[in-house]
């Protein structure tokens, strides 16, 4: 030790960490920033049934919603009732929604437009089947039955 | 007492635990929220002087849901438990057996031929059966193809 010259500190040198928070608020944020809540309010209760056999839904900005089950509001009865945005629609509804979905997408991305139908396992088929010859017209052929991941136990 | 000139240096340091803390907390709860689903395509609305194909009867395994949620497969009751093997079964290469589906073969790049099942599973569903239901034979249904697939896969590239 006495061979190093006097004046060195024998203290190593701290590392400064003054620009370690503003490293950790650029990340905070970019995660703020880019998480989403939720997109639409939900009016129709929707409990997705369950299965195993599932694909993920790439491209959620290629996807336009269809939600379908009971109205949330106890005085609007049971029947099932369609949701489309943020509000109550009709079959006849659909094709106009559709339209505007793909009016709302780049020219290029049109065709890749997929469109998920949230059910409520309840609900019968009737409906369902309305929904489908609706987009059949159209001209929206990618679907997807939105459904929970069976949990696995072993 | 003689007071020091420099206002003294705020403590910044933890500051990085207050930003810590935030950061992961928005990291947990950001659950990018990934849809799952049957991903399946509609077929596109027919003309209406469309001539229609004749499929033979052995080719077709027809898969009825009724209003009550009972399976009807090919004019007997079915088991949803029993579908899938049912399906797979049926979809399976049985040469030369009029019992089940005819056979071709099919070129398929990197295998070269490949016999292939004519079957065709057709499911039909009343107005009245629950959504529940026609997802868990969609299920069913999916996952028997999955299954022969992946067999064919491993015999080939194991």
């Amino acid at each position: 030790m006495a061979r190093f010259k006097k004046e060195l500190s024998k203290e190593t040198p701290e590392i400064s960490t003054s620009s370690m928070p503003d490293i950790i608020f650029m990340l905070l944020f970019f995660f703020m920033v880019t998480t989403v809540m939720r997109e639409t309010e939900m009016i129709v209760n929707v409990t997705a049934p369950i299965a195993e056999n599932v694909q993920k839904l790439e491209k959620k900005s290629l996807v336009s919603y269809i939600y379908i089950g009971q109205p949330k509001e106890k005085k609007l009865g049971t029947e099932p009732r369609i949701q489309l945005d943020d509000a109550f629609a009709t079959i006849g509804n659909i094709q106009e929604f559709i339209a505007k979905e793909r009016e709302a997408r780049d020219e290029a991305d049109r065709p890749l437009l997929t469109t998920s139908l949230k059910v409520d396992s309840d609900t019968k088929m009737g409906v369902v089947s309305d929904v489908k010859q609706e987009l059949r017209k159209v001209g929206a052929f990618k679907i997807n039955y939105s459904t929970r991941k069976k949990v696995i136990r072993k | 007492m003689a007071r020091s000139k420099k206002t003294p240096g705020l403590n910044a340091s933890s500051m990085a635990d207050i930003a810590f803390l935030m950061l992961i907390f928005f990291l947990m709860t950001s659950t990018m929220n990934v849809d799952t689903g049957i991903m399946r395509i509609l077929p596109p609305p027919l003309p209406e002087d469309i001539e229609v194909p004749d499929v033979k009867e052995r080719n077709i395994m027809n898969v009825l849901i009724s209003s009550h949620d009972r399976l009807l497969v090919n004019q007997k009751p079915g088991d949803i438990r029993t579908l899938k093997n049912d399906v797979i079964e049926f979809m399976s290469i049985h040469p030369d057996d009029p019992n089940y589906p005819e056979v071709t073969s099919r070129d398929v790049p990197l295998l070269g031929k490949v016999p292939t099942s004519k079957g065709i599973v057709s499911l039909k569903n009343d107005r009245g059966t629950s959504y529940e239901m026609y997802i868990r034979v969609q299920d069913e249904l999916a996952s028997a193809f999955k299954e022969l697939r992946n067999k064919l896969s491993m015999e080939h590239f194991v």
